[in-house]
């Protein structure tokens, strides 16, 4: 049997005995699966926003932790390919200097160039990747996270040259032996399609902040609501300097980093 | 009319089964390429599109300049072009088919295309270049069967025709934009945000496309019986100089442009192409190549002595036809993606499975081309007769 069909078989079997079984008791990952569909209750702890946004701190990030990237690809089955030509990355690791290229000047310490900086889809508020996708398999929910359908996803790879910032990857090949251990509460991937991050919804869907900000020891992960004057982004960047990556071409990033 | 393709000398079939082994091996790869994935290619991490691209980039063009021939003959009554009317018509449903071919082998799911139809997103520009090309095949496949089956019949093409001809004249000029388009709005891709990518692509596609045309004509006249007479090449050799002229004139403005405002992001794919960047080099001996050829074609189309030999004609349209599938076919797309949106420069080089899959679809496209214009010599040779 083709594995994307087994896949649709097994999750749609979990799915009929979900509608047996109380919420409370569902896997995380399912909960996406109804979202909008007839009849679809959401989970009264699903967390809401009205724009969903992260704040970065980067005093606070180490150079010497991944705990944060581990933790997302571990949780979405990011296949680990082992080579730069097959990368596929939800989030990455990179320096100062590669990710706010318009920062760097000829006098800029050489520690602060090369200090770490994690980056993510920046759920664009104007995201180029959704304008050019030919089919909607990426598109923007109204609470502003840009996800997609891999489903639909025909591998045409639009997105990625729309994508301002390496955001996405492809599956050149079949990701499924490159998973070290296949979370079965998402979804893995095919090959042939795009993927990138999710900003977590379907933890966010039963309650729980994205993977990143659980994991990220020293706190430099906040995320929330940027509507919300009083949520925890908007504090984390009252009063400090901000930056985002290339503001100037209008895709309105809503990943934050302050100094 | 189609029997006619079934008829041929040896060579036309010598010929065909040539291109079948091609295309065979094309198919081959290809399903190499369906189980492994898109991986069996060059493309990476940072250059996502390369050859597949690349060729239906070019090939739009060479379908686009159709209307080189179609609007003197039609629009200006310019009878020299009656013979090759129909040529032109014809390659241009072979280029379409080999563009919408090239789109689906680059897909990473082909059995989803229809996903495009399916849920159509008309935001995307790929969306329109799909209306586009559809619309265009079907134009020229009806109108020059329709006009070809009339003069069979020795009688004139039916009035309705009339009106779809003039309608393919700005659709040609259409396909050609809306594939532009797919470039020219991407922000952060600084070697395409250009608004004379479109312009650009028009004027080299009215070069390529005719230059290609002459030396079709020229082959026919050697090996296929046919010939189309020395004023319509005569013609076509001086809208080659023109197009030709204005391409070259337009990547020296993108120079200029890029240069002079010294903005690192327009500089560095230039700087990539023509002279290697941070030691990365591998474009650079075939843009250089692609530059020679342009300027060398360019005399021999001008200087009016030279261009009247067809000798020196042939080796004109062989330069322009080059050296524009080097600009387009090669450098275009992939220097997009230089350096990447971190700043890192991924080189590309196609791989053996992709190039004889390339390969395979050229030739697909030429066994379209040669049964289309059996068809249309046989008919030609039939009312003569
Ligand atoms: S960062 Fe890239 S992938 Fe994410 S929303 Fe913006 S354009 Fe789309
Ligand atoms: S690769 Fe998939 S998600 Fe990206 S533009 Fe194409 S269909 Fe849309």
């Amino acid at each position: 049997m083709h594995s994307s069909r087994r896949d649709f078989l097994k999750l749609t079997g979990i799915a009929l005995i979900g509608a047996a079984v109380p919420d409370a008791l569902l896997p995380a990952g399912l909960a996406p699966a109804w979202a909008g569909a007839p009849g679809f209750r959401p989970d009264v702890r699903a967390l809401k926003a009205a724009r969903w946004g992260m704040v970065i701190d980067l005093a606070k990030c180490r150079p010497d932790c991944t705990d944060c990237i581990a933790a997302c690809h571990a949780a979405h089955n990011v296949p680990a390919f082992g080579n730069p030509k097959d990368e596929i990355a939800w989030i990455r690791r990179e320096t100062f200097g590669r990710i706010f290229p318009a920062q760097v000047h000829r006098h800029l310490e050489p520690r602060r160039q090369a200090g770490p900086v994690i980056a993510l889809c920046n759920h664009c508020a104007n995201p180029p990747c959704v304008r050019v996708c030919p089919t909607g398999a990426t598109f923007r929910r109204p609470d502003g996270i840009v996800m997609m359908d891999y489903h639909r996803c025909i591998g045409c790879r639009f997105c990625i040259a729309a994508c301002p910032y390496g955001a996405r990857g492809m599956n050149y090949r079949d990701p499924r032996p490159f998973i070290r251990r296949i979370d079965p509460g998402f979804p893995t991937r095919t090959r042939g399609v795009v993927e990138k991050c999710n900003f977590c919804v379907e933890r966010l869907a039963v309650g729980k902040p994205p993977a990143c900000v659980a994991a990220c020891p020293y706190g430099a992960l906040t995320f929330g609501d940027l509507e919300a004057p009083d949520s925890a982004v908007r504090r984390a960047i009252a009063g400090r300097t901000v930056l985002r990556r290339k503001p100037e071409l209008g895709t309105e990033p809503q990943v934050y980093y302050t100094l | 009319m189609l029997e006619k393709a079934l008829h041929g000398n040896h060579r036309y079939w010598g010929w065909l089964a040539f291109l079948a082994v091609v295309v065979g091996a094309g198919a081959f790869f290809y399903l190499r390429q369906l189980d492994y994935g898109l991986g069996i290619t060059g493309m990476s991490r940072d250059v996502t599109w390369g050859l597949y691209i690349a060729q239906f980039t070019f090939l739009v063009g060479i379908a686009a300049s159709a209307v080189m021939v179609v609007l003197p003959y039609y629009l200006h009554d310019y009878k020299a072009f009656g013979r090759i009317t129909i040529l032109g018509e014809f390659l241009a449903v072979a280029a379409v088919v080999m563009c919408v071919t090239f789109i689906v082998i680059d897909l990473g799911r082909p059995e989803r295309a229809f996903n495009v139809l399916l849920h159509p997103a008309p935001r995307s520009i790929l969306f329109w270049d799909m209306v586009v090309l559809t619309g265009y095949l079907v134009l020229n496949l009806v109108i020059g069967w329709t006009v070809l089956e009339n003069e069979r019949n020795g009688k004139a093409p039916p009035a309705w025709v009339k009106p779809l001809i003039l309608l393919s004249i700005p659709w040609a000029i259409s396909i050609h934009t809306v594939t532009a388009f797919i470039y020219a709005g991407l922000p952060g891709r600084d070697f395409w945000l250009t608004a004379i990518m479109a312009p650009r692509f028009l004027a080299s596609a009215f070069a390529s496309g005719p230059a290609l045309l002459v030396l079709l004509c020229l082959v026919l006249r050697r090996w296929g019986g046919f010939d189309a007479g020395r004023e319509p090449l005569q013609a076509l050799a001086r809208i080659i100089a023109y197009a030709l002229a204005a391409s070259l004139f337009f990547v020296l403005m993108e120079l200029f442009t890029a240069f002079y405002s010294g903005i690192p992001g327009h500089t560095e794919p230039f700087r990539y192409l023509y002279a290697g960047l941070d030691g990365h080099t591998r474009l650079v001996p075939w843009m250089w190549t692609s530059a020679v050829l342009a300027v060398l074609a360019l005399v021999l189309l001008i200087v009016p002595a030279l261009r009247r030999n067809e000798a020196w004609l042939a080796l004109a349209c062989l330069a322009v036809f080059a050296s524009l599938w080097i600009e387009k076919g090669l450098g275009l797309v992939v220097t997009g993606f230089i350096p990447s949106p971190l700043g890192q420069i991924t080189e590309y080089t196609p791989t053996g499975p992709e190039v004889a899959i390339t390969l395979g679809v050229w030739a697909l496209g030429f066994v379209i081309l040669t049964a289309l214009y059996r068809i249309a010599l046989g008919v030609r040779k039939e009312t003569e007769a």
